[in-house]
């Protein structure tokens, strides 16, 4: 490709955790390939409907602190999602952005995504395709085992991001939604919730834990009341997913998120619902959670609220 | 074959299949897990075996867990179903750089490293599970003299490569993890390939591994 068709991103400043992710690679857990994918789903969903972009477009995930990227190419329109500070640096001018809201970029304009505001991950991408390649069907970058597109690395300075493709019948468009959040987080038992004794029982949920900074992709460890085993600190190892909460020989819980390693040892006292997961993942480390027990049914009739929410604000998109 | 199929969460079947760790029940997961692999049902989003247990994840927006359960206890599977077994020779070098815990493990079985080697080389192993990370192997089982139990402190780093013993199994550290087991020695071998999607493991769930111990000249000849 000639240089002046080409369409590109430079990555002056690559922010904390930035990776490419979809909705993440099924299927591969018996040979220890987590989903991973956007860690929230929901804003996943809304900036590819926000960009009239197919429902799995790959997109640019970030937490914390984003990356800061000079464009390259013919005009083209952006947009993020999440509750993000950023500014958008024209030639002429420096203006502040809104997440959910389209924004047109030309040759040498600037984004620089300064911070997620109370909340881990944000998302980017643009009216068109990132050029990535995909392993096991999917973009994501899973940077434990180095899976995914530029060698499965966290994005660095200097990195080029292609863009293969540019929607020209694209309309700008903007979505109100200040988010949602979250402090009881549902669950439901785990499995080996007898393993614990009564009073840690009821301190699991009575009383709160604090998120620490031993927080990743692949796990969220927390503080709080030790909850004590009165049967094995281990169980043979057997299959994780998303969501369950273990409590380690120590007797403080983590939580398992979308890199999670497939399989465990320690004894699940619980899950999260799959309609509190988005909002989990965007706690940050300091926050205090408080789990709350809910029934199989229920936790059923909560995601497809949560789905019928998220279908809603799609609609709202204009 | 299923004694009982509980929910984890609400969007995975947790099959278990006994509490025991041993060939048959573990043959029995691994029939289970392939059968229900090649149905290709849809909405199912990870099929999870290990040693006793199966944990098949699905997609909330297309089952749920009573209509799911429903199914899958009502799929039979022949018992006398015969597992495929591919048998998988991996070399082990165990020159003093690689055996990171050959002191303790002498220390601790009270045998000196020449029978200890001996004793993990003279012996094939079955392949239980696969997972943790991508491609690691589980495999069992030691002799009972060979057992002991993990790291009191695991390590940050245990290298890529690395072969490890614990209690019955052993395993093989397919990338740079932290983990707790004891290290005997370390595979040139490539054990995950992210380059093969239709293959990437070497090893998978019923194959049998037989070790081969290997100089540290053929290692480095293997790597190059």
């Amino acid at each position: 490709m000639k240089s002046k068709d080409r369409n590109y991103f430079k990555i002056l400043r690559a922010g904390i955790n930035t990776t490419y992710q979809d909705l993440g690679r099924n299927n591969l857990y018996h040979i220890g390939i987590p989903f991973s994918g956007a860690m929230d789903k929901r804003n996943f969903q809304l900036l590819n409907s926000l960009l009239q972009n197919d429902f799995n477009s790959p997109v640019i995930e970030f937490a914390y602190q984003g990356p800061h990227l000079k464009y390259f190419g013919k005009d083209i329109f952006f947009c993020i999602s999440g509750n993000v500070s950023f500014k958008i640096i024209t030639k002429d001018d420096v203006i502040d952005g809104n997440s959910y809201q389209c924004y047109l970029l030309k040759n040498g304009d600037e984004v620089d995504i300064h911070s997620t505001n109370k909340s881990v991950y944000g998302y980017f991408s643009i009216n068109g395709t990132f050029g990535v390649d995909y392993y096991w069907g999917s973009c994501s970058i899973n940077t434990q085992a180095q899976i995914g597109p530029n060698n499965g690395n966290k994005f660095s300075k200097d990195l080029e991001i292609e863009i293969i493709e540019i929607n020209n019948s694209f309309n700008k468009r903007k979505l109100d939604y200040l988010g949602s959040t979250i402090e009881n987080i549902r669950v439901i038992k785990g499995t080996n919730y007898d393993y614990f004794s009564e009073s840690s029982q009821n301190k699991f949920f009575k009383e709160s834990f604090k998120i620490t900074k031993l927080s990743d992709r692949m796990g969220m460890r927390l503080e709080g009341p030790k909850i004590e085993n009165v049967v094995d600190p281990n169980i043979k190892s057997e299959g994780l997913v998303k969501g369950v909460i273990q409590i380690t020989s120590a007797g403080d819980p983590i939580i398992m998120l979308s890199d999670h390693g497939t399989i465990g040892g320690y004894p699940k006292i619980a899950t999260v619902i799959s309609a509190d997961y988005d909002r989990l993942v965007q706690l940050t480390p300091g926050s205090n959670i408080k789990f709350k027990d809910v029934s199989l049914e229920d936790a059923e009739t909560l995601y497809k609220l949560y789905q019928m929410e998220t279908n809603n604000l799609i609609s709202q998109i204009k | 074959m299923i004694k009982n199929i509980l929910n984890l969460g609400d969007a995975a079947l947790y099959c278990d299949f006994g509490s025991d760790v041993n060939q048959e029940i573990n043959s029995n997961v691994i029939k289970f897990f392939y059968h229900i692999k090649k149905l290709n049902l849809k909405g199912i989003t990870n099929l999870t075996p290990s040693y006793n247990k199966l944990i098949i994840s699905y997609d909330l927006n297309i089952h749920s867990f009573l209509s799911l359960k429903k199914k899958i206890e009502n799929i039979e599977i022949k018992e006398n179903n015969k597992l495929e077994k591919n048998l998988i020779e991996i070399p082990v070098c165990c020159d003093n750089n690689f055996a990171l815990d050959i002191k303790r493990v002498e220390n601790k079985l009270k045998l000196k490293s020449e029978i200890i080697l001996e004793k993990f080389f003279s012996k094939n192993y079955f392949c239980y599970m696969t997972g943790f990370v991508a491609g690691m192997p589980f495999l069992g089982d030691l002799n009972q003299e060979m057992r002991l139990k993990r790291l009191e402190t695991p390590r940050v780093k245990v290298p890529k490569g690395s072969v490890g013993i614990t209690e019955q199994f052993c395993n093989i550290y397919t990338f740079e993890t932290p983990g707790g087991w004891n290290i005997l020695g370390n595979t040139p071998q490539n054990i995950f390939d992210t380059s093969n999607q239709s293959n990437p493991n070497l090893v998978n769930p019923g194959d049998t591994i037989k070790f081969y111990r290997i100089t540290l000249d053929q290692y480095n000849e293997i790597k190059r």
